[in-house]
């Protein structure tokens, strides 16, 4: 087992900042913005990896800096301070420290993010099957043929028709365009890749056939993720590991079963015992 | 049999600190056993003594409270499980240690032979190989044909334990630990599960089990550990907290 993802204090602070926006909030003190100089503290001190392969579940409720998480690991967001080392073969990249050239470039060839919200994860300009030609474009593929043949490849293993690949994304239902954005997130294999409240909103039997979906993926590609989500019922079925967060804390970290079946903190464990 | 146990607990114990309710729920306490391959280890004990917290801090389902859960790897490394990393234990759940809880977890959605052969699937066996398997021990354990293809949700309590010990045994783990594996079964059944048992046995399982059943206990033992009845949930702050 390999390690892919290591990140260390990770921190966003959204505002001036001051010198206690950190001692007077987080779920201590019951709010993530600070009563002095109304800075959020969306993020504080987040530390942990990822192995190859594997799927960590990070849940909390909103304003708990779960997104904040996977945004800034994404490039999406600038953290405020700590680091992140990407694993890739024999090479290692310092997240944050790379220029915005190199961020981008990982984003393209080696990332892959699925929003909530699809207008962020594809283009509503062009075509279902425009959107993966254009993550292909990105990553270097040039020839017509062959970007078609993939995108119709992976409209097919999203279960999306491929008779639709013309059509634009805002013809299609949420759960279809969460199927285009899968689809377009792996285009380029990647061997890490951000869930971001994907099932969110979208009908039951949507939601577990998309899950479904994930796990197959996970299973074909080996594929490590990190799955950002409010529904305990999500953890469950995907993550190995999960993360506990509350207003930009972890306050809890363990193997999945062990959070659901003996969880430590009282807000984990209120949690647990509310749902349903 | 080797002289070294495959795993030994020294001190055990597991409470639940339950805040809404400022409880503090006492389970195992001062567990002490040993786990030999090829032998099985019986926990016994009135309801409440804490058997299943046992098997599961070994699993790590429950975080120990206290105590050392020593497991000699297959490499021979001796790894605390109660301290041990939780990769190193997901490592071990899919390669060395099985557990057969009481009651069946099982992914929705999937045919009940692929649910069986998922710890297979794990160590990366492919389907057809892992199917096969997956059918040849719900044949073993009497589950009717016609269920193989379909999900275990609607299944009676007698098939879900049956699917659920059939998933437990595929792998041969090298320690298996099993909670009441036979409650809900019937005679013949439980003669069959009680065969299988005595075959991961003679592989060289080293198996630590909790049975309903006394006189079960009596015909498959190698060893018996009695548990000692639930302390008192009041005033144990200091006894438990020491």
């Amino acid at each position: 087992m390999k390690k892919i993802l290591e990140v260390n204090g990770l921190s966003k602070i959204y505002g001036s900042g001051c010198t206690q926006c950190i001692d007077r909030t987080g779920p201590d003190c019951d709010t993530n913005i600070c009563p002095k100089c109304g800075s959020v503290v969306a993020a504080h001190d987040l530390s942990f990896d990822l192995y190859q392969g594997e799927i960590l579940g990070i849940i909390g409720e909103s304003g708990s800096g779960k997104s904040t998480a996977v945004q800034t690991l994404y490039f999406d967001q600038a953290p405020t301070a700590g680091n992140a080392t990407f694993f890739d073969g024999e090479a290692q990249h310092d997240l944050f420290g790379i220029n915005k050239a190199r961020q981008r470039y990982l984003a393209n060839h080696r990332f892959g993010m699925v929003y909530q919200n699809p207008h962020l994860g594809l283009n509503f300009g062009i075509s279902a099957g425009g959107n993966i030609a254009e993550r292909l474009l990105m990553s270097g593929e040039m020839r017509y043929d062959a970007i078609r043949a993939r995108a119709r490849q992976l409209l097919t293993r999203t279960e999306v028709l491929p008779e639709r690949m013309d059509e634009l994304p805002k013809n299609f239902s949420g759960g279809m365009q969460q199927r285009v954005q899968i689809a377009k997130a792996l285009a380029i294999e990647p061997p890490l890749l951000f869930l971001d409240e994907v099932t969110t909103g979208l009908d039951l039997s949507v939601q577990a056939s998309i899950l479904d979906l994930i796990l197959e993926i996970q299973r074909e590609l080996n594929t490590a993720m990190i799955v950002v989500t409010h529904d305990l019922g999500v953890i469950r079925l995907l993550a190995g590991r999960t993360m506990v967060m509350k207003y930009g804390r972890i306050i809890e970290t363990g193997l999945t079963d062990q959070i659901l079946e003996d969880p430590q903190h009282a807000y984990t464990q209120r949690l647990v015992a509310s749902s349903l | 049999m080797t002289d070294r146990p495959v795993l030994k607990i020294e001190g055990f114990s597991k409470h639940f600190n339950l805040h809404e309710q400022d409880k503090l729920i006492p389970s195992s306490h001062n567990v002490n056993l040993e786990v030999f391959s090829g032998r099985l280890t019986a926990l016994v004990g009135p309801t409440g003594s804490g058997k299943s917290s046992v098997l599961n801090g070994i699993y790590r389902t429950y975080l120990p409270s206290s105590g050392r859960i020593l497991y000699t790897t297959t490499k021979g490394h001796m790894i605390d499980l109660a301290q041990a990393d939780e990769h190193q234990i997901l490592e071990l759940r899919r390669k060395e240690i099985g557990f057969v809880t009481q009651f069946l977890r099982f992914l929705p959605r999937k045919p009940t032979e692929d649910v069986v052969a998922e710890p297979l699937y794990q160590k990366g066996v492919s389907q057809t190989e892992g199917r096969k398997l997956a059918r040849e021990l719900l044949a073993a354990l009497n589950v009717p044909e016609q269920l193989w293809s379909i999900s275990p949700a609607t299944f009676s309590g007698g098939e879900k334990q049956r699917v659920n010990l059939a998933r437990g045994l595929i792998s041969i783990p090298r320690l298996l630990l099993l909670d009441e594996p036979t409650a809900s079964l019937d005679a013949t059944t439980t003669d069959l599960v009680i065969g299988l048992i005595e075959r991961l046995k003679d592989d060289g399982v080293a198996i630590l089990a909790i049975f309903h059943h006394p006189e079960l206990v009596k015909r498959i033992a190698d060893d018996v550990v009695e548990l000692s009845p639930p302390l008192i949930a009041a005033n144990t702050d200091t006894e438990l907290n020491p």
